[in-house]
């Protein structure tokens, strides 16, 4: 079965095909389940190489499949190779299951929509483009997915172009992601240039050698870790380049489920734990991934709170959760951070999907100010919306729990105040979620009229994708068992692929994790109460006494504005860099090109015309003239002539 | 140098001249059908003759191929000498295939004049291949110039409402810099003493540096202005914006890479110590390319003048990668000088194909054209995102090699050239944009036709081209390989052995190269005496590029006897 992990990425390829070229007639129905069955298939086959892995002793669940030699030039040589090992297979089975789920509900979602055909192509193309980043075996390989991803990401967030807004936002994405991958394209140059190679297993196997021996420097190392971060920020929404994440939720909801939720943004984590042999040789990287990661999930967090728009909110959430798995990578817990990914990619494309029945059964509202009281009329989106929102805010037994406790958990041993940032910000997250759970499902409803006739509960190709999700939303934190030894199978599964980059602090953890179950339960509880605390408050300002939080935001309205403006960030951008950069090209076209450099052309032509127009002058064609002129010649060498 | 006695390289210069004798004899009013059929039928025969040359071409050599040697005007030594290797092939391929295309994308186009015009194109296209294939630094000189006629012609009759100013300009800019060349190619001839224009005899002359350096500036103006490298470039936009689409499409994808292949194929084997010392300044012209060209293709209201000053981005790269002087980067610049021509010569064909239809090129002219035209706008998507250098298309292997290479040359270069890959998303995405996203506003182009069977068949062999060279390289890198590996290596040599300037003057330059020539066949370091010497040894050495025959055994028994004392004027 693991030879045949190349079909993972065929199949997704053939249904791109088909659906762009063979099943023109096809009815909606035929284009979507086909679409959606070669991502099935893709499931099935990362299902059967998982259990094949699993077979094979800890130590040799690593496959790596050359298919072809990609760019060879001199001593570069990058290939078509794929990996698969623990990590990538977990990727693959988060991609391609929720995908399919994705898939199926896009079916109901994008009912009637004129681009159907057109939306499929680009979902399929987007899975086979995770896929190949997820299971390249080497740097470059890698960045080809992460720029295809980024392509589909551009298509799908703008796929309504008819709205200038989408259209914005899709450009938007793929230049701020053009950012980040100028430090990803630079981390590969330098890659090269230190290590020779670009494929994983080499790169990681010389490093740690390299610098001890110190032929490659530790601040070498660290320039290529911050240049692989800054990548990473760009394609996972991280400060400062978060910018374009909640504006592609211009883009069809189920797409934002998939690539701004489950899938594409986590690929900068992704990497970033691929590439965790390098970043444990710098610790300087590490702790500035754990200051951003931080950072960032605290700010886009206050951003989620004033949000009005649905999807808005859950971009803002998605961010701040993002946030929270690059803590994880800063502190060294990068099964944590993959474990926090995979629960993350249930819930959150659960919460999008149940947002998506919403607007759909609102016949397309998105404000949250216009919505409420609909949990009696959305029971199954309701019920499998809560599920989400208890997973995301940490609320045990549900998935969220168990991996944003095991991050909090691993923050503590590294820093008190890291932790009690996370902490707060975890109450935060509580709260939002919360708060928009009170607004759209309870209190009095705001609907208006003419759509609250209308409002009925999705299809079941959309519904039973929420029930499945929901239970993954359940079940899915159960792999990571914490106190227990031996409980966390998760990570025990994952560990032998970072085994080669052991970090001190981590395993010193590790031990003191066993030694003090007590102290550890007794912080579960912690997390928990802080999580309990922020469902009280936003059952308190947003259903009970909606008038509190209008007050707050009265009291603190700078805070306020401050925080509905979103920090201001776009238009500080907008000032900063866009207008200058306009500006600069529009002085050096109008200033130098035409001017300067055009003005000396012409100018030299001018010189020559009106040297030639002066000389023309002179032949005249009166012989007179000629004979004067010859006269005169003459003279004057007489004249030399004597008096020299 | 032999005669390989095929004839193959003549019959595919001079095969559309076949066709401007047939085209002579159709009636220029009343037969244009007929005429674009000839035109279309030469190109396209022409086409499938250079694909036999691929075919028959040994990718495992160095040496130049399909060689012929013919006397041409004896009392000044000029031969018909003809051949190509590694670095040329591609190029005479990408001439034959896009000239193909600009005849089929005039077939609408082009309504009065036909005859003439299809004349124009055929002639063209001889000075295109010529100068391609031509090793006698004469025979390069007639056809670099014989293809000036043409294109200024086509410029100035078949142009925009300027095209006599963008004519005269283009002329008057390839002209001035044409002139020094020939006196450089002049000078190489007396020095050289042997009564030979041959390029494989100029390529035993050693030069001091101080020579190679004022030979090098006289053959740089030709070069950079025809690539055009930055502060040469503003002769482009207006050709281009006046030029007709056949003729902006032969211009950017073929004529400008007339400049890259001659620094190439001239100015670094030739003059390698100069080209070293120059290799900053020429970077930085190229890093300012890049980010001038970007930026200034920002704020362009034109798509066609957009997309002009978009070449002199891409072109920076090209000349950045050349000038880092290692395997990847010449081997990327050589392949992205092929990417540039497909890709930009595929955006001029769509800017032409709606330019046609709408008679504007102005992007606030457009906006929401995918609705009405999807298929153009789906085609345009693909090139769009080709020419920006996404992986998986063309663009991103070529310039990645180069962005490789520059990195290894000097770091903040491949910093700074990085950047323009941010840019060149900026306004390509931006015009996309403006275009073909949005609600239609203009009502002049609700009633637009989507692309035609022709315009199809047009840019579908571009856009194959396009993904097979992006997932598939290898078929387009390897041919160069042995050719680029060789150059590189004679530059590294010449450039090595020129870095101690202990010199103890030999006994004549002629036995210093030949020494070089047997120590570098036996695989070791030349001396280091008289350095700049080695550029011979090195450039015809094949020691270190594979187990091939050497091919210089032919060449030595013509050098290194008959070479006797220095000429005069040799120093």
């Amino acid at each position: 079965m693991l030879d045949l992990a190349w079909l993972m990425l065929a199949l997704p390829l053939l249904g791109v095909f088909l659906n762009l070229f063979v099943t023109g007639r096809m009815s909606e129905r035929g284009i979507g389940w086909l679409a959606s069955a070669v991502v099935g298939l893709a499931l099935l086959v990362a299902v059967g190489a998982f259990l094949a892995l699993l077979k094979l002793p800890p130590q040799q669940r690593h496959i790596e499949l050359n298919v072809y030699t990609w760019i060879a030039s001199g001593s570069l040589s990058a290939g078509f190779g794929l990996l698969v090992d623990q990590l990538s297979i977990i990727m693959a089975l988060v991609v391609t299951g929720v995908g399919f789920i994705i898939h199926v509900y896009s079916i109901g979602y994008m009912h009637g929509d004129p681009g159907f055909r057109r939306y499929f192509v680009y979902l399929n193309l987007f899975i086979f483009s995770m896929l190949i980043l997820v299971l390249a075996n080497n740097f470059l390989l890698l960045f080809v997915g992460w720029e295809g991803v980024g392509l589909c990401s551009y298509l799908l967030i703008g796929f309504w172009y008819e709205r200038k807004s989408a259209a914005d936002a899709g450009k938007k994405a793929f230049i701020v992601n053009r950012v980040g991958d100028f430090g990803f394209l630079l981390a590969i140059f330098l890659i090269f240039a230190l290590f020779g190679s670009l494929d994983f297993t080499t790169v990681f196997s010389k490093a740690p050698q390299l610098v001890q021996s110190g032929v490659v420097s530790g601040a070498a190392i660290t320039a290529i870790t911050l240049l692989l971060f800054v990548g990473a920020t760009g394609k996972s929404a991280q400060l400062p380049l978060y910018v374009w994440l909640p504006d592609a939720m211009e883009g069809p909801t189920p797409v934002s489920a998939l690539i701004h939720a489950a899938t594409m943004v986590t690929a900068g984590v992704y990497m970033v734990v691929r590439t965790s042999a390098l970043f444990a040789l710098a610790p300087l990287s590490l702790t500035v991934v754990a200051g951003i990661g931080l950072a960032t999930a605290f700010f886009a967090a206050t951003m989620g709170l004033v949000q009005t728009d649905i999807k808005r909110v859950l971009a803002y959430s998605t961010v701040s959760q993002l946030g929270y798995m690059f803590l994880a990578c800063g502190v060294g817990a990068f099964t944590a951070a993959i474990f926090h990914l995979m629960t993350h990619a249930f819930f959150k494309s659960l919460l999008f999907l149940g947002s998506g029945s919403v607007i759909h059964a609102l016949g397309g509202e998105q404000d949250l100010r216009r919505m409420g009281g609909l949990f009696s009329k959305l029971r199954t989106t309701g019920i499998t919306f809560w599920i989400g929102a208890l997973a995301i805010a940490g609320i045990f037994p549900f998935a969220g729990f168990f991996s944003k406790d095991e991050i909090l958990w691993e923050t503590l041993q590294e820093s008190l105040f890291l932790w009690a940032v996370a902490a707060f910000t975890a109450f935060l997250t509580a709260l939002y979620m919360f708060r928009l759970i009170y607004l759209t499902f309870h209190g009095p409803s705001r609907v208006s009229a003419e759509r609250a006739a209308h409002i009925h509960e999705s299809p079941k190709v959309m519904t039973r994708p929420l029930v499945v999700l929901a239970v993954l939303s359940i079940l899915g934190g159960f792999v990571g068992l914490p106190l227990i030894q031996g409980g966390n199978l998760f990570k025990s599964f994952l560990e032998p692929v970072l085994a080669r980059a052991p970090l001190a602090h981590g395993a010193a953890a590790a031990e003191a994790g066993h030694a003090a179950i007590g102290f550890e339960l007794f912080m579960m509880i912690v997390s928990l109460a802080i999580a309990v605390a922020g469902l009280v408050m936003a059952r308190r300002f947003f259903l009970q006494r909606p008038e509190l939080a209008q007050r707050a935001a009265e009291v603190n309205a700078w805070l306020y504005r401050l925080l509905c403006g979103k920090y201001f960030v776009d238009e500080a951008y907008d000032l900063l860099v866009v207008r200058p950069v306009k500006q600069l090209g529009t002085i050096l076209w109008r200033g130098f090109d035409v001017l300067v450099i055009d003005g000396i052309a012409n100018g030299a032509a001018d010189l020559i015309r009106g040297a030639s127009g002066a000389l023309r002058r002179l032949q005249t064609g009166y012989v007179k003239s000629y004979a004067v002129t010859m006269v005169l010649g003459a003279m004057l060498l007489v004249l030399y002539f004597v008096m020299r | 140098m032999t005669d390989s006695g095929s004839s193959l390289l003549t019959i595919i210069i001079f095969l559309p001249l076949l066709g401007v004798l047939l085209l002579a004899f159709l009636n220029g009013e009343r037969q244009k059908g007929a005429i674009r059929a000839v035109a279309l039928l030469t190109t396209l025969i022409d086409f499938l003759l250079t694909l036999r040359l691929w075919t028959a071409f040994d990718a495992g050599s160095a040496d130049f191929q399909f060689e012929e040697l013919r006397p041409w005007i004896e009392s000044l030594g000029v031969t018909y000498h003809l051949g190509i290797d590694g670095i040329s092939l591609l190029l005479v391929l990408l001439t034959t295939f896009m000239t193909v295309l600009a005849v089929l994308a005039s077939w609408t186009d082009i309504t009065k004049r036909v005859k003439e015009y299809m004349i124009a194109m055929l002639l063209l296209e001889v000075g295109m291949l010529g100068a391609f294939c031509a090793l006698d630094l004469f025979l390069f000189y007639v056809f670099w110039e014989l293809m000036l006629i043409p294109m200024y012609l086509l410029i100035g009759i078949w142009g925009g409402p300027r095209r006599v100013y963008a004519a005269i300009k283009f002329f008057l800019f390839t002209m001035a810099g044409s002139v020094l060349m020939l006196v450089g190619i002049i000078g190489l001839y007396f020095l050289a003493g042997k009564n030979s224009f041959d390029l494989l005899d100029i390529l035993s002359l050693q030069l001091t540096p101080n020579l190679q350096f004022w030979f090098f500036l006289a053959f740089f103006f030709a070069f950079a202005i025809k690539v055009p490298v930055f502060p040469f470039h503003t002769w482009l936009p207006d050709a281009h914006v006046e030029a007709p689409t056949a003729g902006s499409v032969i211009l950017a994808a073929i004529l400008l890479k007339m400049g890259t292949y001659g620094f190439l194929r001239f100015s670094v084997p030739l003059f390698p110590l100069a080209a070293q010392s120059m290799a900053p300044l020429i970077s930085v012209l190229a890093l300012i390319g890049i980010l001038y060209g970007a930026l200034v293709a920002m704020v362009q209201r034109d798509v066609k003048k957009l997309v002009a000053y978009s070449s002199v981005s891409h072109l920076g790269f090209v000349m950045l990668g050349m000038f880092a002087f290692n395997m990847q980067g010449v081997q990327g610049s050589l392949l992205q000088m092929v990417n540039h021509g497909l890709s930009t010569g595929a955006l001029f064909l769509i800017v032409g194909m709606i330019y046609e239809r709408r008679h504007t090129r102005l992007i606030s002219d457009f906006g929401g054209l995918w609705k009405q035209v999807p298929i153009f706008a789906a085609f345009f998507l693909v090139i769009m995102l080709s020419s920006i250098g996404l992986p998986g298309l063309n663009g991103f292997v070529g310039e990645f090699l180069i962005l490789v290479g520059a990195f290894q040359a000097n770091r903040l270069y491949a910093v700074l050239a990085t950047i323009g890959v941010i840019l060149g998303a900026v306004y390509m995405l931006w015009m996309f944009q403006r275009v073909i996203f949005g609600t239609i506003t203009n009502d002049a182009n609700r009633g637009l036709r989507d692309l035609n069977l022709r315009e199809i068949g047009i840019l579908t062999p571009i856009v194959v081209l396009v993904v097979w060279i992006g997932v598939y390289p290898a078929t387009f890198l390897r041919p160069t390989d042995a050719s680029v590996r060789r150059l590189v290596a004679g530059y590294q040599q010449a450039v090595q052995g020129a870095a101690p300037r202990t010199s103890v003057a030999p006994a004549t330059g002629a036995d210093a190269a030949w020494a070089a020539r047997v120590l570098g066949e036996a695989g070791e370091p030349p001396p280091s005496e008289r350095p700049w010497e080695m550029n011979l040894a090195a450039i015809g050495s094949t020691a270190m590029t594979s187990a091939a025959p050497p091919p210089m055994e032919r060449r030595m028994g013509r050098d290194v006897p008959g070479a006797g004392p220095l000429p005069a004027g040799r120093r």
